[in-house]
């Protein structure tokens, strides 16, 4: 080094011209250049990955969001129905679908070389449901005759929209030739139409794909995230505030940061089987309910929320308090008039991000109960209730392959929340910088 | 207050005579110099049939290990203004808040000595310290003005202490002291804009404006211009000037000159000691310690 340096050096030159100096600042330069094209390749792999994801959940799901209709003429005929339109058996209004199916296929009205039950699974099975429902609330349609549009089943469904092979050989298809041949006649005369599926929001769970929805999960998951709001932010930022402002350094507080750091890094299932033995079997709060559900959650989000509360406290400037201090404040007063509202959003944004946390989490929840199929949103925090991440679980293990789409469709509702709530918390920062 | 009936009055008397100086009466030019254990002092007459404002014994401050402040006892006079100064890290900025119990708060600082404000022990344990920090207000160092508007920032310390009955009254407190911190004229039509887009030097004297709101005896400042342009510091020299009338100062400066400018009498430190302390004319222009010459004659020439 002392060699090049005396050899590069012009006598008499300055340092700063000499040819060592120079290499030392084009190695200088090579190396920050390494740094941030390393920095760029590391934030496109991160950027593709993410795309990927979005791209395969969209792709595969975006149909999930669409339902296939199919136009058919009803006549509400008096002589199936009868005349009270209160109690009128369901399976008649299964007759007065097939007849309009019946009709739009140029059928005879009786059957004569097909089983008329092969006609009733072209259409969802919720179809007479809705029927019966409609005749309820407007008796004065017996005898009347409409257009209507009412879903098809799951399978014809999954034919229209091109998921279902239909060249293969009947043994292995899911619609028979004679139903093919009803389905493409059914096609070709335009009666069918992806309309989209409203249902996904408002209906609850059902054994159907064409009729699930995710509401009663939107519900059961709000109630809980309502738990975990009112219980766990409140006590956080207590328990935030205290071990900032007034726990004396001592090894007691020491240990008790040292236990809130490791339980935010347990694994949530550890909190569900904790929720089981304590919230369960002890306290006995009900099963699959959104109190045992949100209690469990509450544990897991409290260690996060502590945190976030904390370091928003900490990143308070001391002169604040300092300020408020040399003003005649207690230090009580200086905490809540200068330090706490001025680290509120961070600790607000903490908190959205522990319950968006708290909004995907399954697997404690799954432990405490919630892996029954449950087809209303809950009633009260002791009714049985379910959640969208539990829905999507449940929905990627049913085998009716119609529920492969609503996975897609329902994991791109659950990040929509997320997105929400993330962008709530950003804005909220920003709202609260802006005043400060 | 000033009905000092216990025995901390027999030891404000008993302080008063070793300072006073019978020779020097009538001349506030003389004054006698006396030595008592490490401090120099230069002692004039002129303010002795005055009480003390403050007065401290034998402070002696640790942080940790760290032996900060070491026995020093200087005396505060009622309306003056009283300059600490010395080499940086002797230790001014600890002793001054030592004075209002700012170092209270510090994690591992140990305070002994005694610290009185009108002949009462201030660290006496049933001193509220609240009250502490009423009666003597403090400007730190860097400006520090709460994140809020202008207003809020002088109305937090009537706010918190009920000084005023209704909003007439706090907009009255909160004119009075921009007025008197000379910022009203600049900021009269944003009072609601936030404290902390004002510039440094509006910055500080809007921290020295929020301090007088509460109405103090005594204000501590420390290094109120060290970040300040030359505008901006002679407002403020002449703000302690016009304070002087009706508070006690102390206040922590470098600057030789501004010393000579604003206060009446400095103590200097060096080290965590106490050198020498006396009118200003006297420890600049006639330094007696070989430490204060040295400071002195570094700065001045
Ligand atoms: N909070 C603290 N904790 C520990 N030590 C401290 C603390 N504050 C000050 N000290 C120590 O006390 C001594 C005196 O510091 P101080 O801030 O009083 O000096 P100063 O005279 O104000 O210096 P300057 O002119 O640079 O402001 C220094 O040795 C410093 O390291
Ligand atoms: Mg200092």
């Amino acid at each position: 080094m002392t060699d090049a340096t005396a050899q590069g050096s012009a006598p008499g030159g300055r340092r700063i011209d000499s040819d060592a100096f120079r290499s030392r600042l084009a190695t200088r330069r090579r190396k920050g250049a390494i740094l941030k094209y390393s920095g760029l390749i590391a934030i496109c792999i991160a950027l593709a990955i993410l795309g990927t994801l979005l791209f395969s959940i969209v792709s595969q799901g975006w149909q999930g969001f669409l339902r296939t209709n199919v136009e058919l003429e009803i006549t509400y005929n008096e002589e199936i129905i009868g005349g009270d339109a209160e109690d009128i058996p369901s399976g008649a209004f299964q007759e007065i679908a097939r007849n309009g199916l019946q009709k739009a296929l140029g059928l005879p009205p009786e059957a004569e070389d097909y089983d008329p039950s092969d006609l009733n699974a072209l259409i969802s099975s919720g179809v007479r449901y809705d029927l019966q429902q409609a005749v309820r609330d407007e008796p004065e349609l017996i005898g009347r005759t409409a257009q209507l549009s009412v879903p098809v089943s799951s399978t014809m469904d999954m034919a229209y929209k091109g998921k279902l092979n239909l060249d293969v050989d009947e043994g292995r298809r899911q619609l028979s030739n004679q139903q093919l041949e009803w389905f493409n006649q059914l096609q070709d005369d335009g009666r069918l139409h992806s309309e989209f599926y409203w249902g996904l929001f408002s209906n609850s769970d059902s054994r159907s794909p064409e009729l699930a929805g995710l509401w009663a999960g939107i519900v059961g998951s709000f109630v809980m995230i309502g738990i975990v709001a009112a219980f766990a932010f409140p006590i956080a930022v207590a328990a935030a505030v205290y071990l900032e402002e007034f726990a004396p350094k001592n090894r007691w507080t020491e240990l008790v940061e040292v236990n809130i750091n490791n339980l935010a890094a347990v694994p949530s299932i550890i909190f569900g089987l904790l929720g089981l033995a304590v919230f369960l079997n002890t306290l006995g709060f009900p099963r699959s309910s959104p109190l045992a559900g949100g209690a469990v959650l509450v544990l897991m989000t409290l260690p996060i929320i502590i945190i976030a509360a904390r370091s928003a406290l900490r990143s308070v400037p001391p002169s604040y308090r300092d300020g408020a201090l040399m003003l005649g404040a207690s230090r009580n007063q200086a905490v809540m008039k200068t330090v706490l509202p001025t680290a509120l959003p961070g600790m607000l944004t903490g908190t959205i991000i522990g319950l968006a946390q708290a909004l995907g989490e399954t697997a404690p929840l799954l432990l405490i109960g919630m892996q029954a199929f449950v087809a209303a949103p809950p009633e009260g925090i002791n009714d049985t209730a379910t959640a969208i991440p539990v829905q999507i679980y449940l929905w990627a293990n049913a085998p009716e392959r119609g529920f492969a789409e609503k996975t897609q469709a329902a994991i791109m509702v659950l990040l929509m929340f997320l997105l929400i709530m993330n962008a709530t918390a950003i804005i909220l920062r920003n709202r609260f910088q802006k005043r400060a | 207050m000033t009905d000092t009936t216990t025995e901390m009055d027999g030891n404000v008397a008993e302080l008063r005579n070793t300072v006073r100086d019978p020779k020097g009466q009538g001349d506030p030019k003389s004054y006698r110099i006396s030595k008592d254990g490490e401090t120099t002092r230069h002692e004039d007459a002129a303010w002795a049939d005055k009480d003390l404002k403050m007065y401290t014994r034998d402070v002696h401050v640790h942080y940790g290990d760290n032996h900060a402040i070491k026995g020093v006892s200087v005396d505060v006079r009622p309306n003056e203004v009283l300059a600490l100064m010395g080499p940086s890290g002797c230790g001014k900025s600890t002793f001054l808040r030592c004075l209002n119990r700012m170092n209270d708060p510090v994690p591992n600082a140990r305070i002994d000595g005694t610290i009185a404000l009108e002949g009462e022990n201030i660290y006496d344990k049933d001193y509220d310290v609240v009250m502490v920090r009423l009666r003597i207000g403090m400007v730190a160092q860097a400006p520090n003005p709460f994140p809020k508007s202008i207003y809020e920032n002088i109305a937090f310390g009537p706010r918190l202490h009920g000084l005023t009955d209704g909003k007439e009254e706090l907009d009255e407190v909160v004119e009075n002291s921009l007025r008197r911190a000379g910022l009203w004229e600049e900021v009269k039509d944003q009072l609601h804009q936030p404290g902390t887009n004002l510039s440094g030097g509006q910055q500080q004297r809007l921290c020295i404006a929020r301090a007088i709101a509460n109405e103090p005896e005594v204000i501590l400042m420390d290094e109120p211009c060290s970040s300040l342009d030359p505008v901006s510091t002679n407002t403020i020299e002449e703000l302690i000037m016009e304070l002087k009338k009706s508070f006690t100062v102390v206040i922590v400066t470098h600057d030789m000159q501004q010393a000579e400018r604003v206060s009446d009498r400095v103590a200097y430190f060096h080290l965590g000691d106490l050198v020498e302390v006396g009118p200003t004319n006297a420890v600049i222009r006639d330094a007696q310690d070989q430490r204060t010459k040295e400071y002195v004659s570094g700065h001045i020439g």
